[in-house]
This record gives C-alpha cells, sequence and structure tokens, in this order.
C-alpha cells in the first residue's frame, strides 16, 4: 500500500497524555476520541488534522500510559502513519494491533520538516520526501508483526485462531 | 550462558527452549487485569473476534478504580459495561468502586506470585515485579487476544541490571532510588528492556519500595522491571498473602546483561521529579521553597501503607498549610481500614487533609483533585506530563510521602527534616 500525506512533526517523548488526555478516557467511541486528538500537544489541533496526514515523532512516541485511546484517536482523526525515531512499547503493540501502519526511522525524522509531502510504501518501508525529493528505508517489520497486519489487525488474527482451534476440537 | 530472572521466567511460559534479547515468542499467561478505561475498549474486541469464553476465569481481574465512584455519565456507561461483562463471563474477582487501586488490590488478593507471568490493561502492571513475577501493560485490543487465548506475543527483552550499594539515608527509599535512576537513564533509556534491580540497598528494601521501584519502571519504557525474590518476599507471600505455592527464579552468575548500572546511595537526598518528565530528577534540596498549591498522597506507585506511615509521621501534631489543599488516598479498602485501625487517618483529619477514595482519578486529572491554570502540585504519583493533573500550564513535583507530606505543611516544597 502506498500513503502519501502532509506532515505534522512533533520532537521526543511525546506522551499519551498530549495524545489524549486522561479526562477523556471514558470516551471509547473513535469519532468522539478523534476530536481531542492531540489537544494536550495543542488546545486547536484536532481541527488541524485533515484526511491522510501523517505524524511524524522523535524517540520514543507515544509513552506513558497504556491507553490504546490514543493510537484510535490518531487514526480515527485521519492519520494514515506515524514515522518515529522509535516508539514507546505499548504504543507500538496498540497501533499494529488496530491497524495504524507504524515506522521507524531515524534518518526520516532528520529529513522530514513539518509541512512536506510524503510518501511511504507500508509493503517495504521506503519513505520518499516528496517536497525535498529525498528518501529514507525504514526498519522492516518483524515477520511476526507483519502476519498480525497481513490478518487485517489483532482482532482478525485471534479470530482465525479461535476459528481454527474449534475446528481441531470438532 | 546463564539467564537473568526475567528470561527464566519467560523461558518456563513458552514452548521454545532457548532464548534471547529480540526473538519473538509466544507465552501462557498466569493472570490478565483489566479497569474502567482500557475494559470497554478490550470487550468491544473480545467480541469482534468471536470468542465465546474467557480463557480461565479465575484467573481474570476486573478492577474498577479509574473514574469510580462513576465520574460522569460517560463513566458510568464504561462501568456497566465491566460489570455486565463481568456477570455475563462469569468474572468472580470483580471489584467495585471503592475497593481499591487495581495494583494494589492484585498483590493483596495474592493474585500475584513470584514466578507468575501477568499481563494488565494499563501500563503500570510493571508494579508487580516487586514480587519477582514479570508483569507488563498492554493495550485494549492486546488484552482482548489474551483473555480469548490465555497467550500473547512477546519479544524477550534485552536486560539491565541497576546494583545499589552503599548505605540508604534517612527519608530516602524506593521512590526516592527509581526518580533518582530514571533521572541517570532518561525516560526512553530501558525502552522495550527489563531493569533488574539488585544489591545490598535492594535486599534491605520492604517489599513496598520494591513495588514502588518496579512500579515505575515503565517512566524509563521499560517492558518490565524486577527484583530477585527473597526471604522478605517469602515472608510477606507467606504472612500477609498466605500463599506459600510460587517458583522462586533468580539470575545466573553468568547471565548475561546489555549494561550493568551501579550507583553509590550513600548521600542521595530525597529526589524530585520536575515538570514535565518523570527524568528530571534533582535533590529536594534544588527546589525547596517552591509555592505549591496542592499535595497528593496515595496511587498505585505510593498508596500502602507504608507510604501512609511515613506521611502520618510528618503530619501528626502538623497542620497542612492553609494555602494548600492536601488529598490522601488510601492504595485499597484493606489499606484504609488499617490506617483508620492505627489512627492514621485521625491524624491526616487533624492536620486538616482530606481523605479520598481509593481510586487512580486524582494521579491522572480525571476524576477530582484536579489543578488550574498555573497551579503547582506536590505528589507521590508517577507522572508529571504536561497537563497531567489538569491545566497544560499546571505543574506536577513528584516525590516520596515525607517529602510531600512536609511540603503540605509548609506551603512549599519542603524536605521532611524541616519539620520534624
Amino acid at each position: 500500500m502506498i500513503i502519501q500525506g502532509r506532515v505534522f512533526k512533533f520532537g521526543d517523548d511525546l506522551d499519551t497524555d498530549a495524545i489524549l488526555p486522561g479526562q477523556y478516557l471514558s470516551i471509547s467511541n473513535p469519532e468522539e476520541l478523534a476530536k481531542h486528538c492531540m489537544e494536550g500537544y495543542q488546545q486547536d489541533f484536532p481541527q488541524k488534522i485533515k484526511q491522510g496526514d501523517i505524524f511524524v515523532g522523535g524517540s520514543n512516541f507515544g509513552c506513558g500510559s497504556s491507553r490504546e485511546h490514543a493510537p484510535i484517536a490518531i487514526k480515527a482523526a485521519g492519520v494514515s502513519c506515524v514515522i518515529a525515531k522509535s516508539f514507546a512499547r505499548i504504543f507500538y503493540r496498540n497501533g499494529i494491533n488496530i491497524g495504524l501502519p507504524l515506522f521507524e526511522c531515524a534518518e526520516a525524522y532528520e529529513g522530514i520538516d513539518e509541512g512536506d509531502t510524503v510518501q511511504i510504501d507500508t509493503n517495504n518501508g521506503l519513505i520518499k520526501n516528496l517536497t525535498k525529493a529525498t528518501q529514507f528505508q525504514a526498519m522492516p517489520l518483524p515477520d511476526f508483526i507483519k502476519d498480525i497486519i497481513m490478518s487485517g489487525g489483532l482482532v482478525e488474527y485471534v479470530k482465525n485462531k479461535l476459528k481454527n482451534s474449534r475446528r481441531i476440537s470438532l | 550462558m546463564g539467564y537473568t530472572i526475567t528470561e527464566k521466567i519467560l523461558l518456563d511460559h513458552t514452548q521454545v527452549k532457548n532464548i534471547k534479547p529480540g526473538d519473538i515468542i509466544q507465552v501462557d499467561v498466569d493472570f490478565i487485569m483489566t479497569n474502567d478505561i482500557s475494559g470497554p475498549v478490550s470487550v468491544k474486541q473480545f467480541e469482534k473476534m468471536g470468542a465465546k469464553k474467557v480463557f480461565d476465569i479465575e484467573r481474570m481481574a476486573i478492577i474498577l478504580d479509574h473514574f469510580t465512584p462513576n465520574k460522569d455519565l460517560s463513566a458510568a456507561e464504561a462501568c456497566k459495561t465491566m460489570r455486565n461483562f463481568a456477570e455475563k463471563y462469569g468474572i468472580k474477582n470483580f471489584y467495585d468502586a471503592g475497593s481499591g487501586i487495581e495494583h494494589v488490590i492484585m498483590h493483596e488478593k495474592g493474585y500475584v506470585k513470584p514466578g507468575d507471568l501477568i499481563i494488565g490493561g494499563d501500563s503500570h502492571t510493571v508494579t508487580y515485579g516487586g514480587l519477582g513475577a514479570f508483569s507488563t501493560g498492554v493495550g485494549s485490543t492486546d488484552l482482548a487476544g489474551v483473555m480469548a487465548l490465555g497467550k500473547i506475543w512477546l519479544k524477550v527483552p534485552s536486560q539491565l541490571r541497576f546494583v545499589y550499594k552503599g548505605k540508604i539515608p534517612e527519608w530516602v527509599g524506593g521512590k526516592d532510588l527509581i526518580i533518582y535512576t530514571i533521572g541517570q537513564i532518561g525516560t526512553d533509556g530501558a525502552r522495550y528492556k527489563t531493569m533488574e534491580f539488585s544489591g545490598e540497598v535492594i535486599k534491605g528494601l520492604e517489599i513496598e519500595d520494591r513495588l514502588t521501584m518496579c512500579n515505575m519502571a515503565i517512566e524509563a519504557g521499560a517492558k518490565n522491571g524486577i527484583i530477585e525474590p527473597d526471604d522478605k518476599t517469602e515472608c510477606y507471600m507467606r504472612e500477609e498473602i498466605g500463599i506459600t505455592d510460587y517458583r522462586v527464579y533468580k539470575s545466573d552468575d553468568d547471565a548475561r546483561y546489555e549494561a550493568t548500572f551501579e550507583f553509590d546511595v550513600s548521600n542521595l537526598e530525597p529526589q524530585v521529579a520536575v515538570p514535565f518528565s518523570p527524568g528530571n530528577a534533582k535533590g529536594v534540596s534544588e527546589v525547596t521553597g517552591i509555592p505549591i498549591d496542592q499535595v497528593v498522597i496515595g496511587s498505585c506507585t505510593n498508596g500502602r501503607l507504608k507510604d501512609l506511615r511515613e506521611a502520618a509521621k510528618i503530619l501528626k501534631n502538623n497542620k497542612v498549610h492553609p494555602k494548600v489543599r492536601a488529598i490522601i488516598f488510601p492504595g485499597s479498602k484493606k489499606i484504609y481500614k488499617q490506617a483508620l485501625k492505627e489512627g492514621l487517618i485521625d491524624i491526616f483529619i487533624n492536620s486538616g487533609a482530606m481523605i479520598a477514595i481509593p481510586g487512580c482519578g486524582v494521579c491522572f486529572g480525571g476524576h477530582m483533585g484536579v489543578l488550574a491554570e498555573g497551579e503547582r502540585a506536590v505528589s507521590t504519583t508517577n507522572r508529571n506530563f504536561v497537563g497531567r493533573m489538569g491545566h497544560k500550564s499546571s505543574e506536577v513535583f513528584l516525590s516520596n510521602p515525607a517529602v510531600a507530606a512536609a511540603s503540605a505543611i509548609k506551603g512549599v516544597i519542603a524536605h521532611p527534616e524541616e519539620v520534624v
């Protein structure tokens, strides 16, 4: 899949309270959560996001709480992909599990500025900065994670497992 | 080549015979836990997965602690979702509003044993490493997967060892050691890795302090924090919990660590993490005198009996400064009752502090104790991110219970020695 979009750039240690403040955690509807995406970072940020936009972050993106509400809000707001120098562990798992493409690439972070237009090939992790005519290679995804993505996220992956195990037990 | 305690626990929960850091393995899970914020999303995903039952209803706990007693309509609906789920699927280990904080209930009720592998729908699930268990937090969909399968995939983490030497000074405890450590390695210093705490100082720590240290391993990005079980662990499990049947794992002498950090703590003063990162560690003397509006004592980090006793020692026969709101919340109903029995609650109320219901709300600006624009709090909790406890311009200074109590009396950040 090829993703293309306009970039919002953030620094290191962007935490989940910035992505989705704690006061909204009793909400689980994605569309409602999207209305508060990045509100802890900047109050009017949710209004700035357009369908297909790409987030580029520094190291430890998504650190802090385990709230899946954070990647859900990002995805539901229309963000198509997050590229970061590195991701916090739980955020990374959550993103993969709900089908939000995440790519680790320190060089891309250095070579992409806010407002640039960037294209990503999710199959091979090739990141092209169309504004600056440069390109970067993201870390390839481990096979196991590719399996989950190929299944369409963890929900589908587990669904298949449950189906297979029932067939065996019969 | 030997293994660390973390690697040994992982090995005993997987089919493969050898592991090394970076391997992706599937593990059998001993116990799972969720709450009223990650839970409702897990329930939705669990049903989408087509699961008909929880893998083992005896090995799951649901604890409603984040927005309880129901903060508003949406919290009420979230709690109702979890209550209905527990009833429908037969989850007996169900703890409704006011029972306590998940990471306190979990070890109090004996759901955590040394050597266990525990997955929770909350980042502070790392707490149980203080008893020598492997425990880590995941998001809602991951947890739904474990609810259905009783298994999860994990990447074997690189192993970091932290050795604490010297004689621990007065007023310094687990909270200070962990804030200092995060200050040394940074908030991503242990990202995706294990933090194994060891050395003579750790051996001398009470279980409460060990739980506090492991609780904040996540603030350095760690997958898990862990401390080898010893006599104190066994005594705690036997005397407090009434459990003697579990497996004790210890790290081999030739276990491989990516790095070993050694700290001599003999001259360490109480630590304060200043805004806006748990890694901004400073000695308390560097920040004394900063005016504050609120003090918070409690949470999954410092809401246990030892923490309340420490705060009471400072607050006894003292008054909370008239400009400070002091909120104290015991970690669980059991701790609350014991604090009542020991007269701690009397001391708190007489000092002018208020007692809140055991829960998580205050810590994350979710429910009660929200800070206004420009306000400042000293808190025994675990995070001080921008807006963590309220307005984006409000500030949270993280400390141990004694520093928080002393600050409540003085109205400014203070060293406990200033008031006793």
